[in-house]
């Protein structure tokens, strides 16, 4: 197996993540401060610019959505329990023993079975609690007269909470991403991986990158 | 294609900061440019009165002078005769009591307790002339007394003690001349001295108000728009719109701010919602009693002490009464910040004769209706008027005590300080019963704050009630969800243990991780 500087994320990819990046740390800010943790804005302006980042988020999202269907690269995220095992030994035991990575990244295959599932996770679960609820606390109002009563939600307090849970699960997956980021061939590998979308893969050879190509069409068509 | 992607999101961006940043300029509201316009304008009379031939005579006493409005006015005695001012009272459907008659006749206060046995003193404040205790008064039309709201001299003052009647040195034909709209000064000369001086009662109506400048009310300032009371008090055959919950129990006949201003007044859509669960007031007058004190506690029961037999008084440095024998001992506040209530303008009242059923905490007179899951309700600003007052423990009833007469003997306490004797004669008088026992109750009256407002600039800022501090202005106010202010504790304290243990997970592994490639690295070396 060769070693080759292969172009595994693309413009579009590195710019939502690092757009990302920015508006999650913002609204975390912005959004504790609302929350009563720091002060730093003013209560009046830490709501208005957390408002300002949401919108900017769910514009985010979208484009994001577009991108991922168009270009198939939501296949990467389909959940799977194979090898998850061999992963989670690596990081509990594994990595104290320099032993390689259990899981090969390729292009079409750049996350292992751990990542995959808690990727899934946030998209699935996390973001959309935090959009839902969010939206909610936007445009919630008590009393919604003349409104529909069966949507007159009579305290902001399910919304608040639920907002805030998926900010600190968010704020919990940042720490541990940081972290394992750290994790690759060298500390910064990973890293600058993101930042210029290169990164020295092992090249399997041609007969495993097919194999991997007949796996992701017969998930896809599950 | 990746480029296009590229642009096409970060233009979708630019798009969506511009959005974000214009749609909140801070600007005036057109409604408000036109109200600032349409108030700052002072029109000229319509009519001179001091041109009438009626007037020309010469006046010797008040009634004279009512009988000359009536001769060309003479069609609004019945409207004198049934409003609040005539009658001292209001037709009230009140939930369990069915249709009440709410008036200083059966509701009682905790200032000068009630009016019934004293009316030759309350009438001072009585658009009447001549009060009389039979209701005569009531039904005669001649008794009306015009000037005390449409003297523009601001000179007319009516006597104490004399039933209604006004000092005799008045000039009345000067007086009739200037006849027009009721002033500040026609309207203040009773409300503000509820209670027995000046701001006892409301704590944001008193003599500053005569002149104020913009900085005590942005409406009324004389620097400012100079606004009249009858300006937000509008009036029609002579029925004011806007009353005061310490004696009215429906929600009628109100004076808003959303009135003219609109409920929509701020350009910012988040202060707009506020409206919904939130009074203007609230925000708009962030204190009371800006310029004088107002009184904030009354304690009776220490009334009656005398020096050398003579009742005396005691002041604080500010001049205001800390002791006096004829009413006890008062505590005083300026600049005060409200209390804060929900209420959605229905009031219950303590009535005379009212059975109290738990005397062992306070009794609060007049109750305003609201909370948080009411629709209709919305946090108001108040002031809380505490007091001890006589009662009897065995009947379970306030004491209505004869305060007010002309000598002693009579029972009057302001004359022979004597409890016992006040309560049994003021309790006779009111037809309720009196076990000879005397007691001291605490209790509670609220004033809703709707005057003193400040400028735009001098409103509350979110995080006075938008904060954990307990000094938030909302700290009380604990039935509903207060972003800034709540949060929940279990879900806080388990994230915070959550994101400690992954710290430290993250640090044990960071440096086994670290110590081990040593290890490994030392191994590969020496292999």
């Amino acid at each position: 197996m060769a070693k080759k500087l292969v172009y595994i994320y693309p413009g579009f990819e590195r710019f939502w993540h690092w757009m990302q990046a920015i508006l999650i740390f913002f609204l975390a800010f912005t959004g504790f401060e609302i929350h009563g943790s720091v002060e730093f804005f003013g209560f009046r302006e830490a709501v208005r610019y957390h408002n300002i980042a949401a919108y900017m988020f769910l514009g985010l999202i979208i484009f994001a959505i577009f991108w991922h269907l168009t270009t198939g690269q939501w296949k990467q995220y389909i959940p799977t329990f194979e090898n998850i095992k061999g992963q989670l030994n690596y990081y509990l035991f594994d990595i104290f023993k320099n032993a390689p990575h259990p899981t090969k990244k390729t292009v079409i295959s750049k996350l292992n079975p751990l990542q995959k599932i808690v990727y899934f996770g946030l998209k699935i679960l996390v973001i959309p609690m935090s959009v839902t609820s969010g939206l909610l606390y936007m445009f919630y109002r008590y009393p919604s007269k003349y409104g529909v009563e069966a949507i007159n939600i009579q305290s902001l307090e399910f919304i608040a909470v639920f907002h805030t849970i998926a900010a600190f699960l968010l704020i919990s997956f940042i720490m541990m991403h940081l972290y394992l980021i750290t994790t690759g061939e060298t500390i910064t590998s990973n890293l600058q991986a993101m930042l210029t979308g290169y990164e020295e893969l092992d090249v399997a050879d041609e007969e495993k990158t097919e194999t991997n190509q007949v796996q992701l069409k017969v998930e896809a068509n599950k | 294609m990746k480029k296009i992607f590229l642009i096409i999101a970060l233009f979708g961006l630019v798009t969506l900061l511009a959005i974000g940043f214009l749609s909140q300029k801070d600007y005036e509201p057109d409604n408000q440019m036109k109200l600032k316009e349409k108030y700052s304008k002072k029109g000229k009379k319509a009519v001179d009165h001091s041109q009438f031939s009626v007037l020309q005579q010469d006046f010797n006493n008040p009634k004279q002078v009512t009988q000359a409005c009536v001769s060309c006015h003479n069609m609004t005695a019945h409207q004198v005769m049934n409003s609040n001012h005539w009658n001292w009272e209001r037709e009230e459907y009140v939930e369990g009591r069915g249709i009440v008659y709410l008036g200083k006749k059966n509701a009682l206060n905790n200032f000068c307790i009630g009016s019934h046995g004293n009316e030759q003193s309350c009438a001072k404040c009585h658009v009447g002339l001549g009060y009389d205790e039979n209701g005569k008064l009531f039904a005669d039309s001649s008794n009306i007394d015009c000037m005390v709201c449409h003297d523009n001299t601001g000179t007319y003052v009516k006597a104490t003690e004399k039933a209604g009647e006004p000092v005799s040195t008045l000039n009345f034909n000067e007086i009739a001349f200037s006849s027009g709209k009721p002033t500040r000064s026609n309207c203040g000369v009773c409300h503000f001295y509820g209670g027995g001086g000046n701001n006892v009662k409301h704590g944001d109506l008193e003599e500053a108000m005569f002149e104020p400048t913009k900085e005590i009310d942005v409406h009324m300032g004389t620097d400012g728009v100079n606004m009249q009371c009858v300006a937000c008090h509008k009036t029609e055959q002579h029925n004011i719109a806007g009353k005061l919950y310490s004696l009215s129990s429906m929600n009628r006949n109100r004076a808003y701010c959303e009135d003219c201003h609109t409920s929509t007044p701020h350009a910012d859509d988040i202060l707009n919602e506020h409206n919904l669960k939130v009074a203007c007031q609230t925000c708009h007058i962030p204190t009371y009693a800006k310029a004088n004190s107002t009184k904030m506690y009354w304690d009776w029961s220490t009334a009656g002490k005398l020096k050398n037999g003579e009742p005396y008084h005691e002041e604080d440095s500010l001049g205001n009464h800390t002791y006096l024998s004829i009413k006890g001992s008062f505590e005083w506040d300026r600049n005060v910040k409200p209390d804060y209530v929900w209420f959605n303008g229905t009031a219950s009242h303590y009535l005379k004769g009212d059975i109290i059923n738990d005397t062992t905490k306070p009794l609060i007179l007049n109750k305003l209706h609201g909370s948080y899951a009411d629709d209709e309700s919305k946090i108001y600003p108040t002031k809380i008027h505490v007091a001890k007052q006589p009662y009897d423990p065995i009947n379970k009833m306030l004491i209505q005590p004869k305060l007010f007469s002309e000598k002693k003997g009579e029972g009057a306490f302001w004359k022979d300080f004597d409890w016992y004797k006040a309560a049994e004669v003021g309790m006779k008088e009111s037809g309720l019963p009196f076990s000879g026992k005397i007691s001291f109750l605490e209790t509670e009256m609220y004033w809703p704050v709707n005057h003193m407002v400040s400028s735009k600039e001098n409103a509350l800022s979110c995080n006075e009630c938008h904060t954990r501090s307990e000094n938030g202005r909302l700290s009380k106010l604990t039935d509903f969800y207060l972003p800034g202010r709540d949060y929940n504790a279990a879900v806080d304290t388990g994230a915070i243990i959550m994101l400690i243990l992954s710290f430290l997970g993250i640090v044990t592994h960071s440096i086994v991780r670290f110590l081990s490639k040593r290890k490994n690295k030392g191994e590969v070396n020496n292999g």
